[in-house]
């Protein structure tokens, strides 16, 4: 019983292809983010997030084209992030068919961001999307990193996500700059420290490799999974992922 | 179900994604058209009212086109209207968010209040315990629906004595005890989000279209 914990594959898009490492045998064009989306709705993927990489004036057009054919075939919630700067480029998602949208850079270099897109289309739609990585600069030892985790800001990410929150964030995206890719496991401090100042959902990212990966980050708090490239490239399905976390006694759908 | 395949108008007044509704419906056997035209709206076999973001905002916005006069009149000619998540909520009598009150719709009695619950937006899949006589939720058993919103009415007040058909209410469980549907007459309505909930979703939309 109770609200099921949600396993979100997220696709890395850019020009209208999925980037990153993907190698399905049984699509017809693997680099497709609508087909792709649509197997891992198949699998049974609980909500599906896109993420415009090169979210460029000109790419933006291609996005929206993707969020909407994806729309009309995908029945479970969509979130878009990447370059969302403004209540009108969220305007167009939603108009497009997504339902949330993930906001990053833009709302560190302007938090009033955060306000106007949850005042204007309620909380539930802003998701903070943090790039964290472990540093002696600030308090918290997590501070907060922007353009894929290259560029290190001077801004405590827990003390970011409370702000985000107070003005409107209805969940936090935490990606793990140093799990990320590494495929040893979801930084579960990292988790345990968002879930301790966090009433809003916290979705883990970075660092899934493995199966018995996904349970602990629950453990530690978690209220969703997001993995990426384990699902690309075929290594895992959802349905693996869901069966390891009912397995482990974890509620899925 | 008067022919083969039923109207339905999704009223396009501004809230949440439409898109998506639309298509879930076209999916379920519905011909849907997206408007906030009146007479389209009145004369559609089905209303389909869907609504996201703050109480005060949707009812606001719902006004703006005349919503509420037009889901009554429709309502009175035993017309079928269904509203999802914040498009049921205003359907009660007033939301209170932040302690402050907004007038609803007030087609049934009571309030929408925040939920006591240690995670919130309630978001994500959950369960639901929809009475045996259900035609919403006919043939769809142990599954889940997707909800996301923070608030939700929490007791059911309208108790109509004989002749008039008590209405079936269908709960949900997060943190509080919650409404997660209603079906009264023409009137029927989810706190979850039908369109986005995948097969289970898409039947139970075929439920309410089959009835219209």
């Amino acid at each position: 019983m109770g609200v099921a914990v949600r396993v979100i594959p997220c696709l890395d898009v850019a020009a209208g292809r999925v980037v990153k490492g993907v190698n399905f045998l049984n699509l017809r064009d693997a680099g497709d983010p609508i087909e792709l989306a649509r197997t891992y709705y198949e699998q049974g993927a609980d909500e599906i997030t896109f993420l415009d990489v090169k979210a460029t004036v000109d790419n933006r057009d291609t996005m929206y084209d993707v969020v909407r054919a994806t729309a009309e075939q995908v029945f479970i919630p969509l979130t878009v992030g990447g370059g969302v700067r403004s209540t009108e480029d969220v305007s167009r998602l939603q108009a497009s068919g997504a339902d949330k949208v993930g906001v990053n850079s833009a709302a560190i270099a302007r938090p009033g961001l955060i306000d106007e897109i949850a005042d204007r289309f309620g909380a539930q739609c802003v998701v903070l999307s943090l790039d964290v990585k472990r540093s002696t600069t600030v308090p918290s030892g997590f501070v907060v990193t922007t353009h894929g985790g290259r560029t290190e800001t001077t801004i405590d990410a827990l003390a970011w996500a409370v702000e985000a929150i107070e003005r409107g964030a209805g969940e936090l995206l935490v990606n793990s700059i140093d799990a990320d890719g590494m495929k040893t496991g979801y930084d579960l401090e990292l988790i345990t420290a968002m879930r301790e100042i966090s009433r809003v959902p916290v979705i883990a990212s970075g660092g899934a490799g493995k199966l018995e990966h996904f349970a602990p980050a629950i453990a530690a708090g978690a209220d969703a999974v997001l993995a990426a490239s384990v699902f690309h490239n075929g290594e895992l399905t959802v349905a693996d992922v869901k069966r390891a976390l009912a397995e482990s006694g974890v509620v899925t759908r | 179900m008067s022919t083969a395949q039923p109207s339905v108008v999704v009223l396009d007044y501004g809230s949440g994604n439409v898109h998506s509704a639309a298509k879930a419906l076209e999916l379920a056997g519905a011909r849907v058209e997206l408007t906030a035209d009146r007479d389209r709206a009145m004369n559609a076999d089905g209303l389909f009212v869907p609504g996201v973001g703050a109480f005060s905002a949707v009812a606001e916005a719902l006004a703006k086109v005349g919503g509420g006069a037009l889901i009554e009149k429709r309502l009175i000619a035993d017309r079928p209207v269904m509203g999802i998540c914040v498009g049921m909520q205003v359907m009660f009598e007033h939301g209170v968010e932040r302690g402050n009150q907004a007038p609803g719709l007030g087609e049934w009695p009571g309030s929408v209040t925040e939920l006591d619950a240690p995670v919130l937006p309630h978001m994500g899949w959950n369960t639901v315990e929809a009475p045996e006589e259900s035609r919403l939720f006919a043939g769809i058993h142990d599954e889940r629906f997707y909800f996301v919103h923070s608030y939700a009415v929490q007791q059911w007040q309208l108790d109509p004595q004989p002749p008039f058909t008590p209405p079936l209410v269908t709960w949900a469980q997060h943190g509080a005890k919650f409404i997660a549907a209603v079906e009264n007459g023409p009137l029927t309505a989810t706190q979850f989000h039908p369109e986005k909930s995948g097969e289970p979703g898409i039947r139970l939309l075929k439920n309410w279209l089959q009835s219209l």
